[in-house]
């Protein structure tokens, strides 16, 4: 078998779409800081291999901290239920050695503002080498080679003047190519991005959103994509889970998503974007988003559903298999379109 | 870059030569006449010496002239005449300073070594062990230099015999030896603010995004320590050590005089003790020299550890 | 003495804030204090507790080790060293505390002037006290010494010169501060001068946070007491203020006998550690900005 054919096989085998991102029931509470209910509670999220997945919702509504558990990245003194698979691999429970290999090799995360990500005092080729040579142990030539082409694969011109620059020197939209380059470093499996293109102009945007789903076909990557923004993420991804509270209320794929919302709540944050050729009225959410301070005894949503029934306020919210694949954790599963009910 | 280089090197000039003039302008705050105070003690003062101090202080001259005369000297290395020693006051001093900058040095990276180890100690076990860093080092910063002295001559040096407690040395490693203790005197109550300087900055950086995301890559918490939070710790703890490098300068004399070493700070104590003030005068110039040097050292190299620094330095 | 004694308890009557609930001192700073009463009380009575008279000098029991005759020992002379230590405690406390009521002196009201006149007067001041900064403190009071002539008035006054501009400098702050209250701005328009505002408003309403302050600075100020009459260049034999004592003692130390210089040494170690814990609470009591 050639080199070439040996990579293809590899390729083949990674595109079968195994789970490569698994967490289930997981729950977060933090004890320390007086919040009155879990920052997650019973959690169930999937990321299959070369699947680009959205997690949507307002802040505060647990979607950061999902993505951190998936690193383990919870802050100290958090009681956590549940579990985390990584591509069979308990996060949970891995020990300090198997943790580090895990960050270092199979999953990596990208967060909003990529100016806060970056040692301010090292320089660009620091930052974009440092995974390599430190944990992956590659020698210093080869990890400047690969920065190189990784630098130069996001849409950075002239790569090598920027290695050598600090980050106050570049731009941030430049900063958070860089930090995808880095994040793609050492070819991770799984790819959190949090917010990674909110703070970014529609260009750039575009053009990072480009790199991205290529590696997803081209390396299987898969891809957790956080963001605030329902359209963007039912544009982008094949299925998308949107959180409320600290809860998933609603997981589809995304143009079910899009075409027929089940949950109030996703119906809700789809009218609150304005369409084109849509004469009906912006229609924002009324109330605001769940503080760590709110307890609830029923549904969280209650108090802004335009459909809640009296019921709905102690009616424990369980998730709710659909017809056509996903799920919702909604009562009121007997109206045929809720969206209608919230654009009315 | 330049500009804030010459900024600070200007001030340097301006701060020297006001020093200068107050150390120099000293002469005429004493009571009586300059001469007579220069030659020191008034039994001797015959009117032939008087008359040659005034002379070779060119008295008669407005102040401004004396000064000038006196400042040019020294820039050429003539720092007078010692009234104690008939002895060129710049071969009196010249054969001392290696001692002292010895000295200076030895307790600068005991103190700095020690300190940031300390304050490291400190950050990243915190509880107990911090508070245990905290009451040793503010224990050690209350008890003056010259106990801290005599206390460590009675038992490393009397008591246990593992020390010479008099002397200077010869040779590195004798050097080394004998000046330990004068230089554990020195740096032993610096260890206070050094490692709470270096504690207190590591726990700000500890709390900054880029180290999680560090943490986040899979680096190990050695390395997440030592290549981001105290990298990026490291300015406020070099401007600090360079601070206290330089007050040692002055921290010599008590230092020196506790363990008989002779060295720039022991050699201010006998010019005082013997009216000595060309003497006193060129040891003082010297000191100052080596603080405000030490100092403005701290200045330039800042941009070295900060880039961000660079950054304004060249917008400015 | 009498200094100590009347600024400690107007501390606690001084304290602004009343909202704070009642805390009881930990245990460490109830020593301290213990400690610092027990100090002050044997410098008054001295006279009454020592079992010799401070200066008895007895060659037959030069360099003696602590037993019943002499508690703490005696040093070459065969002076008692409690004796001596007990004697020495009033020097020891009077001078720094002299030298800080002189250097507050100076140091508020170059503050204060600087920060109620602003301008020229701030600008003046301030570069002066940053040039005095420039200069290592101890320097400067060698200087002084140097020009004057040592003895125990120069060194106070050499070292109430080399701290007044760290009182100018935080009186500054804290008065800049106060100076822009609206009830500055009242007494203005009920045509009270600045003068009087200054010394009948504006100061007493410092005094918490200076006093604080000062509290804090003590430790520093007896430490540089003792270090300038260690070089000899304070108090002057047959004086035993505890820096003098340790000077004196240095020569027995090579003669193995370490109790005429480690017996006056704990005692400045002791005040100042003392002190440290008390004044650390009394300034966090009374809020204390760091600088």
């Amino acid at each position: 078998m050639t080199m070439v054919e040996k990579a293809n096989a590899a390729a083949e085998h990674r595109f079968d779409h195994e789970r490569l991102l698994d967490i289930e029931d997981l729950t977060v509470e933090l004890p320390g800081v007086g919040a009155r209910r879990p920052v997650l509670d019973a959690v169930r999220l999937r990321v299959d291999r070369g699947e680009v997945v959205g997690l949507v919702g307002e802040s505060g509504s647990g979607k950061s901290t999902a993505a951190k558990a998936v690193l383990r990245m919870l802050p100290r003194g958090a009681r956590i239920g549940g579990r985390v698979g990584v591509a069979g691999q308990e996060v949970l429970t891995l020990g300090p050695g198997d943790l580090r290999d895990l960050r270092a090799r199979r999953v990596a995360m990208v967060h909003q503002d990529p100016r806060s990500s970056l040692n301010p005092v090292r320089r660009i080729g620091d930052f974009l080498t440092e995974r390599l040579i430190h944990t992956l142990g590659r020698p210093k030539a080869q990890a400047y080679a690969e920065a190189l082409r990784l630098l130069d694969a996001v849409g950075i011109v002239r790569p090598a003047e920027r290695m050598r620059q600090f980050p106050h020197e570049l731009s941030g939209g430049m900063l958070q190519r860089v930090v995808i380059a880095a994040a793609l470093a050492g070819d991770p499996e799984l790819l959190l991005a949090d917010e990674a293109t909110s703070a970014l102009d529609v260009t750039t945007q575009a053009e990072i959103l480009a790199i991205l789903r290529e590696h997803r076909t081209r390396r299987g990557l898969g891809l957790l994509f956080i963001t605030h923004d329902l359209h963007l993420a039912a544009a982008y991804c094949d299925r998308v889970y949107v959180m409320y509270a600290g809860r998933v209320v609603e997981e589809r794929t995304a143009g079910q998503l899009f075409e027929d919302p089940r949950h109030p709540y996703t119906a809700g944050l789809l009218a609150c974007t304005p369409e084109l050729g849509d004469p009906r009225p912006i229609r924002p959410i009324p109330g605001r988003p769940p503080s760590l301070d709110d307890a609830f005894p029923g549904c969280p949503f209650v108090a802004r559903c335009p459909v809640a029934q009296t019921a709905c306020e102690t009616w424990r919210p369980v998730a709710r298999e659909l017809d056509g694949g996903g799920s919702v954790m909604c009562r009121r599963t007997d109206l045929d379109h809720p969206v209608e009910m919230v654009r009315a | 870059m330049p500009a804030r280089a010459l900024r600070i090197t200007l001030g340097l000039l301006v701060t020297l030569l006001a020093a200068s003039f107050v150390i120099f302008g000293a002469i005429y705050a004493a009571p009586g006449d300059p001469a007579a105070f220069l030659v020191g003690g008034q039994e001797d003062a015959t009117p032939e010496k008087l008359a040659a101090v005034r002379a070779a202080y060119h008295l008669d001259d407005p102040l401004w002239v004396q000064y000038g005369d006196w400042i040019g000297g020294v820039l050429h290395g003539d720092l007078g005449r010692s009234m104690q020693y008939h002895d060129q006051v710049a071969d009196l001093v010249s054969s001392r300073v290696p001692t002292t900058l010895f000295l200076v040095s030895y307790s600068a990276v005991l103190f700095v070594v020690a300190g940031v180890a300390l304050g490291v100690l400190s950050a990243v076990r915190g509880g107990r062990v911090d508070g245990v860093v905290v009451a040793v080092t503010t224990l050690l910063a209350s008890i003056p230099k010259f106990v801290k002295a005599l206390a460590l001559v009675a038992f490393l040096g009397v008591q246990w015999g593992w020390f010479p407690v008099t002397g200077a040395g010869e040779g590195f490693g004798d050097r080394l030896h004998h000046l330990t203790l004068p230089a554990l005197s020195l740096a032993l109550g610096e260890l206070a603010v050094v490692s709470r300087v270096t504690r207190q900055s590591m726990l700000e950086q500890y709390a900054q995004d880029h180290v999680a995301v560090a943490r986040a890559a899979g680096l190990s918490e050695f390395k997440v320590i030592r290549r981001h939070v105290l990298r990026n710790a490291l300015a406020p703890v070099v401007t600090m050590c360079g601070l206290i490098t330089a007050s040692l300068f002055a921290g010599t004399v008590v230092v020196e005089t506790a363990f008989g070493i002779s060295g720039m700070g022991s050699l201010l104590v006998q010019a005082i003790n013997t009216h000595d003030f060309p003497v006193t005068q060129a040891v003082l110039l010297l000191m100052v020299l080596a603080y405000m040097l030490v100092t403005t050292l701290v200045d330039l190299v800042h941009p070295l550890i900060d880039p961000r620094v660079r950054l304004e330095g060249s917008a400015a | 003495m009498t200094l100590l004694q009347a600024a400690v308890p107007s501390v606690a009557t001084a304290s602004p804030e009343p909202a704070k609930p009642k805390r009881t001192w930990p245990i460490p700073v109830r020593i301290a204090a213990g400690f610092l009463l027990l100090t002050a009380a044997s410098a008054i009575l001295a006279p009454l507790l020592a079992p010799y008279e401070p200066d008895a000098i007895d060659l037959n029991a030069s360099l003696a080790p602590p037993d019943g005759a002499h508690v703490l020992g005696t040093d070459q002379s065969g002076r008692d060293l409690l004796s001596r230590v007990l004697h020495g405690a009033g020097p020891s406390l009077v001078a720094p505390l002299a030298l800080l009521a002189l250097a507050s002196v100076i140091g508020i009201a170059l503050g204060t002037l600087a920060a109620w006149h602003g301008g020229w007067v701030d600008a003046f001041v301030s570069r002066v006290t940053d040039v005095m900064f420039a200069f290592p403190g101890l320097l400067f009071v060698i200087l002084i010494v140097s020009v004057f002539g040592d003895g125990l008035t120069t060194a106070v006054v050499a070292l109430a010169l080399a701290y007044s501009p760290v009182v100018a400098k935080y009186t500054r702050s804290i008065a800049l501060a106060e100076r822009a209250k609206p009830y500055i701005d009242a007494y203005r328009v009920q045509g009270m001068g600045g003068f009087a505002i200054c010394v009948r408003r504006l100061v007493p309403n410092l005094a918490p946070s200076l006093i604080g302050y000062l509290v804090l600075m003590f430790g520093q100020v007896l430490m540089g007491m003792a270090t300038l009459s260690y070089l000899g260049f304070g108090a002057q034999p047959p004086s035993s203020e505890w820096g003098l004592m340790v000077k004196e003692g240095q020569a027995a130390l090579v003669r193995g006998a370490l109790w005429p210089a480690l017996v006056p040494g704990t005692a400045i170690a002791l005040v100042v550690v003392a002190f440290n814990v008390v004044g650390v609470r009394i300034s966090d009591r009374l809020g204390v900005r760091e600088r």
